[in-house]
């Protein structure tokens, strides 16, 4: 149990694969500015990481280390085919938002990077759980910068007005750069700012 | 014989500076010992175990500003030059008055030519008192909340930096952009482009032109287009800066000598080139900002310029070259903000390089893309990220030359 919840709650916090690893960080930019969109890239990473993580692992001993990567490549490839499917049957629209960036999870360093550091090492359900657990803390950073972005961006949340209209006549207004890819980057960079002040064991020691 | 000249006249300038200072420390003492005996009494209370030892970086910020500090360098040869952060901090600030001045009644000059209505000088004066002030106590109280908080927290002295910063952010804005703008716009800047990087001294971008920035990509309809620039504008008059005007592809701009002294609708400090040349003249005289900057970014502006004349492609090409140095804020950017000794590079040749891409860029950014009708902020902020790398190219360039020298030499 205690390996259960080490495997899930870790990535949440201490070894986030966004704000730890930084890794995934182009599609970060690139879904964030909705939160709609946003979400259902988190559960779409988090499947092919779990699943690919169970295949890999399953398969872990018959794969020749010199041609893993196009095995994991195959997998991985495979998964996200089917992930792209499915988001096009059922949420049609929200695929026609995500367009390339589902096809672009084969690229996720998350995927590769647990692929490598755990999967090739590890027994099925533990790496299963690994990938849920690293999807989870993927998803998590996203929904955070996407809840910023469109809450200040655009006034709504998940499509809805959220920022009442009695507010613009005021005088407020929804701030344009919170749309623009560059300030998913800073959000994500306060994010990191945040976790290592309140975790300095996590800030590397670099008085020389 | 004018160089020796040029350095005794900035000698003597510094010596009545300082000595004004001592002399004034010395006369007026009387006068404000019950002052000095009060701080001198709580000091105690600030040190480590005292009361209120979370607040010494406050009372320290006070002190300083206050007196003249009592901590100075007590031993080794560290000191190159007699003037340190807080005096020189106060010049930059002094050299931005007379734009200032003048910025404050334009706001109050432009209202009234767009209202059709005479008034007096004092009128006028008033009315953009009472537009600018506000936007100047905004931009101070946010950033020295969040500096004062940030030295707490990391238990550093409050330095003076801020004191210029505040004061440049409210120049570089359009006069009625609204107060909550600029708050938001100032924490973003001293909290992002400063305190991220560690404060004072350690950032790679310009502040102030940061808090510029975001607003301008953040709210463009507050920061462009041209019912921004008079304040208090009726809906009929077209209230349009000149960069604004060839935007829109009219190039029936006023006339070069009504934008050098600075009689059109702009932002609050930017719009009088013979105020801020003034201001630059003392800081260029008292060794602050660099000539070399400054001289390159209007080479680089001309150079361009003529680039453009030569082809002629559009109305905006064919403008006469100097146009470029009379509109919007390459001026008091090249002077103010390129010049900010830590954004800079240090490098003399570096320097050059720099100035000279600032003014390029800051022209081919206004002719060839009309989105972006401020081209000078944008080359700014570019050249301030690429300096650190210019500085490094030109030292790695000297080391090399050196090496081969010495390999070449025959012993």
């Amino acid at each position: 149990m205690g390996n259960f919840k080490k495997l899930i709650i870790e990535p949440l916090r201490k070894a986030n694969p966004i704000t730890i690893l930084v890794l995934g960080i182009c599609s970060c930019l690139a879904v964030t500015a909705k939160l709609k969109p946003a979400i259902v890239m988190g559960i779409s990473v988090m499947v092919v990481t779990a699943f690919s993580n169970l295949i890999i692992s399953l398969l872990r001993k018959g794969i020749p280390s010199r041609i893993r990567i196009i095995v994991q490549l195959v997998v991985v490839a495979a998964l996200v085919i089917l992930v792209d499917q499915f988001l096009k049957a059922f949420v049609y629209d929200v695929s026609k938002q995500l367009s390339v960036f589902v096809g672009l999870i084969i690229t996720n360093c998350i995927v590769m990077g647990r692929l490598e550091a755990y999967a090739m090492s590890h027994k099925p359900w533990e790496s299963f759980l690994d990938g849920i657990g690293n999807g989870l803390g993927y998803s998590l950073i996203l929904i955070i910068v996407a809840f910023f972005r469109e809450l200040l961006g655009s006034g709504t949340l998940l499509g809805y007005q959220v920022i009442p209209q009695s507010f613009y006549e005021l005088g407020y207004r929804n701030n344009g750069l919170m749309i623009l890819p560059p300030m998913a980057l800073i959000i994500v960079g306060v994010i990191i700012w945040i976790q290592r002040t309140r975790h300095p064991e996590l800030q590397e020691n670099n008085k020389k | 014989m004018k160089d020796k000249q040029n350095s005794k006249f900035r000698q003597s300038l510094r010596d009545f500076f300082i000595a004004s200072d001592a002399e004034s420390n010395g006369k007026v003492k009387d006068r404000v010992s019950g002052l000095r005996n009060y701080v001198n009494k709580i000091k105690p209370n600030f040190n480590e175990g005292g009361k209120f030892a979370k607040l010494q970086s406050t009372f320290e910020a006070f002190e300083s500003f206050l007196f003249v500090p009592d901590k100075t360098t007590q031993k080794g040869c560290q000191i190159r030059d007699a003037v340190d952060m807080k005096r020189t901090m106060i010049f930059v600030v002094i050299a931005l008055m007379p734009a200032l001045l003048f910025g404050i009644w334009n706001v109050g000059y432009q209202h009234f030519i767009a209202l059709a209505e005479q008034a007096s000088f004092w009128r006028m004066f008033g009315f953009g008192l009472a537009k600018t002030l506000p936007t100047i106590v905004v931009s101070y109280v946010v950033g020295l909340s969040i500096e004062f908080t940030f030295a707490q927290i990391r238990h550093h002295e409050v330095n003076e930096g801020y004191l210029v910063t505040g004061l440049l952010i409210p120049m570089i804005l359009p006069p009625d952009i609204p107060l909550w703008m600029v708050a938001v716009a100032t924490a973003f800047s001293v909290i992002i482009a400063k305190e991220a990087f560690g404060g004072t001294g350690m950032n790679i971008v310009n502040p102030a032109l940061t808090a510029r920035a975001f607003l301008f990509f953040a709210y463009p309809s507050c920061m462009s287009g041209d019912k921004v620039w008079i304040a208090g504008q009726p809906d009929a008059v077209s209230g349009a800066t000149p960069l604004g005007m060839l935007m829109n592809g009219n190039t029936d701009l006023p006339s070069a000598w009504t934008m050098f002294w600075g009689g059109i609708p702009g932002s609050m400090g930017e719009t009088s080139k013979i105020a801020i040349l003034l201001g630059g003249l003392l800081l260029v005289i008292c060794g602050i900002a660099s000539l070399r900057i400054i001289l390159s970014i209007f080479a680089g502006g001309i150079g361009m310029g003529l680039i453009f004349n030569a082809i002629g492609a559009t109305p905006y090409m064919q403008l006469p070259f100097y146009y470029h140095l009379l509109m919007g804020g390459f001026m008091f950017g090249a002077i103010f903000m390129a010049t900010d000794p830590v954004t800079a590079p240090q490098t003399n040749k570096g320097k050059v390089i720099y100035g000279l891409l600032i003014g390029i860029f800051a022209v081919l950014i206004r002719v060839i893309n009309p989105a972006y009708a401020e081209g000078m902020m944008l080359a700014i902020l570019l050249m301030n990220v690429f300096s650190p790398l210019i500085d490094h190219c030109v030292i790695a360039r000297n080391i090399n030359m050196r090496k081969k020298r010495a390999q070449n030499v025959k012993i």
